[in-house]
């Protein structure tokens, strides 16, 4: 019987295996920010254990970094101290840091790709449930937690119990308007936040595969909002023309070499899917989230649900309860709900094509948002946005353009929402309180996001033309 | 981290489904650098609310947190882990748990029970109604007892996580035996992965 590529990825990493236990995995990538590395470093002095492989190992600081005035000293002493925990451990153990301002610098997530680090068949872990975002370009990548983020440094490797493997095709053609964060919100909306649990996820069919590197970016990066350990997409040669003569990427015969390799990362035809999930690409409209969990989401034209639209007494308290916080009513149209900030930004949606979905919707537009923020991902991906000249669109429909980070998609530095503020928002999580406390937030995808700023009201790009 | 065979004691009925890091440890309590203290973050946000269980004397001192499905969904922190350890709860009954949570509660000792949603909710009737209820979770045969509510119920988990329960073993020695793999597997990498 033929393997799954998520199959084929995990047993190539294979250190060691022993019926009935976690397999012991070998990790090719290792990914370190300043939230979740300070006690795993602290765990290595205080058993006096080195880092095996510090070649393999690259940090970033983007949980917690500012987004304004970023040449003064930070304002928050805690986030302070923990940037300068994080330059201290990586200088001490001589792992590659970028720091805040360096042109490298940015999302974790963002950097790993466009630096050529995140390649095909890799294993990549990281402290972050989002690292599946790298799964974009066929590797098996997960986030850890604080114990593993040790494991990792001290041995390169992480026992792991052998998941299950799991399909998810989209097939047919996307309509116009209809982007890669629509995709993934109509899959978490299928599937729900525990669909995916136990289960490495491939993205498979045509609507998968005409999508650019960073709109599969987009896909993977919301697997863990399944409850998938990871999500990928085969290579093709997309990824190739996407990572060649990038900086870290293979060179000359290495780079030859690597793609004959990564032709081979393809699901064979008679493997066996554990679980399989269907959706027709034609039927996907732009969607919007109206609860407090990823899975709380529904196209825009759809009514708010009602708690008696569900059997079980626990989903329809929880329904309740999401209706209640997010201040909605069953019934009423997201058309009609107004906004008080949009955020464009976060490693689901913060590079240069999204930057760029978002400038054509707002172009020749002034926002009617009170707060429109608009975060890159990266100092690369702002570069190449100056140089396009999508800041100045920006600011001249009155957005706010900011320095790189995770900013408000987790509210760890100043830029939070208000309590009953509501945002609509183009990171990956909705929870209560995610982006400040009682703060109310709705996903949705950059374009949504720009002309939601626009109109004040929920709309898509359609809108404001069919409106101007 | 400490070995665990039998916990005793009495449960908290966490009736909610979904039950997200971010709720458990929201964000704004992992700025720190230490690895303890997180007891005063657990749950802050739903504390802040009267009618919250934890909130209820009558659970005073209970060790062990009895929740709905999905538990630990969301983010990868540990800390929601830390958290619920330092709080005073020594496992986690319920009808399932995230990955990334359920890993992270076994490299830390805080025992993941999973249980059919039935169990649970007759765990629930039997602990709202008697606060002082007894729950055994017993490591050594893998199953949890609630003599009052008739439950005597084994529970999934592999053998390699019951020995390093059973023994209190840490991680990194127990691969580190697997060294001598773990250098030829490095000599026999590809060149391009350098
Ligand atoms: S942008 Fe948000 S989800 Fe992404 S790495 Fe940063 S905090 Fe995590």
């Amino acid at each position: 019987m033929g393997k799954t590529l998520p199959e084929k990825v995990w047993d190539r990493h294979l250190v060691h295996s022993t019926e009935g236990e976690p397999e012991l995995l070998y990790i090719d990538l290792h990914l370190v920010h300043e939230v979740t590395s300070p006690q795993a470093f602290d765990g290595l002095r205080l058993s006096g254990r080195g880092v095996r492989r510090p070649d393999l190992t690259i940090a970033t600081e983007d949980h917690n970094v500012p987004t304004e005035n970023i040449n003064r000293p930070i304002a928050d002493p805690i986030s302070a101290k923990q940037i300068d925990t994080l330059r201290i451990n990586t200088a001490e153990f001589g792992i590659t840091n970028f720091p805040m301002g360096d042109p490298n610098q940015g999302i974790v997530h963002v950097i790993g790709p466009e630096q050529g680090r995140t390649m095909p068949g890799m294993t990549i872990v990281c402290g972050d449930s989002h690292t599946a975002t790298h799964g974009a370009f066929g590797s098996i990548a997960f986030g850890i937690g604080t114990s593993e983020v040790e494991h990792v440094l001290a041995t390169q490797t992480l026992p792991q119990s052998r998941p299950k493997w799991m399909s998810v095709t989209v097939d047919g053609d996307l309509q116009p308007g209809v982007t890669a964060k629509d995709v993934i919100l109509a899959i978490l909306g299928e599937i729900g936040t525990s669909g995916g649990i136990g289960h490495i996820i491939e993205y498979r069919g045509s609507a998968i595969q005409s999508l650019s590197m960073e709109g599969r970016m987009t896909v993977c990066n919301m697997s863990i909002e399944a409850g998938a350990k990871a999500g990928l997409i085969a290579p093709d040669q997309t990824t190739f023309d996407y990572l060649e003569g990038r900086a870290q990427a293979p060179q000359g015969a290495n780079w030859d070499a690597a793609v004959a390799d990564w032709r081979t990362l393809y699901t064979d035809d008679d493997a066996e899917w554990d679980k399989e999930v269907v959706l027709n690409a034609a039927q996907i409209a732009p969607h919007v989230s109206w609860g407090t969990n990823p899975g709380q989401v529904a196209s825009i034209d759809t009514p708010i649900p009602s708690p008696s639209d569900f059997d079980s007494e626990t989903a329809q308290e929880t329904v309740q309860r999401a209706l209640d916080y997010m201040g909605l009513e069953a019934g009423q149209s997201m058309r009609d709900v107004s906004v008080d900030t949009v955020f464009i930004g976060s490693c689901t949606n913060s590079r240069i094509e999204d930057l760029r979905a978002a400038a054509t919707v707002m172009e020749g537009h002034q926002v009617t948002v009170p707060r429109v923020m608009i975060v890159p991902g990266s100092h690369k991906v702002k570069d190449q946005a100056i140089e396009e000249g999508l800041d100045k669109i920006f600011t001249a429909a009155g957005a706010d353009w900011r320095e790189p980070g995770c900013s408000m998609c987790l509210a760890m530095n100043p830029d939070k929402l208000a309590p009953k503020e509501r945002a609509a928002s183009t990171s990956n999580r909705n929870f209560e309180g995610r982006q400040g406390p009682g703060g109310r937030t709705h996903l949705v995808s950059p374009a949504v996001a720009a002309a939601t700023a626009v109109k004040g009201t929920f709309c898509t790009p359609g809108d404001l033309e069919a409106t101007s | 981290m400490k070995a665990v065979e039998v916990i005793t004691g009495t449960g908290v009925p966490l009736k909610r489904s979904d039950v997200d890091t971010d709720q458990i440890i929201p964000a704004v309590w992992l700025k720190q650098v230490e690895r303890t203290g997180f007891e005063i973050g657990l749950f802050s946000a739903w504390r802040d609310q009267q009618d919250f269980v934890l909130n209820d004397e009558r659970y005073v001192g209970a060790n062990i947190l009895v929740a709905g499905p999905a538990f630990g969904v969301g983010s990868s922190r540990e800390h929601a882990v830390w958290a619920i350890q330092q709080y005073g709860f020594d496992a986690v009954i319920a009808p399932s748990f995230s990955d990334i949570f359920r890993n992270n509660c076994t490299k830390n000792g805080l025992v993941p029970v999973v249980v059919p949603e039935v169990v649970v909710e007759a765990i629930w009737a039997a602990i709202e109604d008697n606060p002082q209820t007894s729950i055994v979770v017993d490591m050594r045969q893998r199953k949890i007892e609630v003599p009052a509510a008739n439950i005597d119920e084994r529970f999934p988990m592999d053998d390699a996580t019951q020995h390093r329960f059973l023994n209190g073993l840490d991680d990194i020695a127990l691969t580190m035996t697997h060294v001598d793999e773990i250098t030829s597997f490095e000599t026999n990498r590809p060149a391009w992965m350098r």
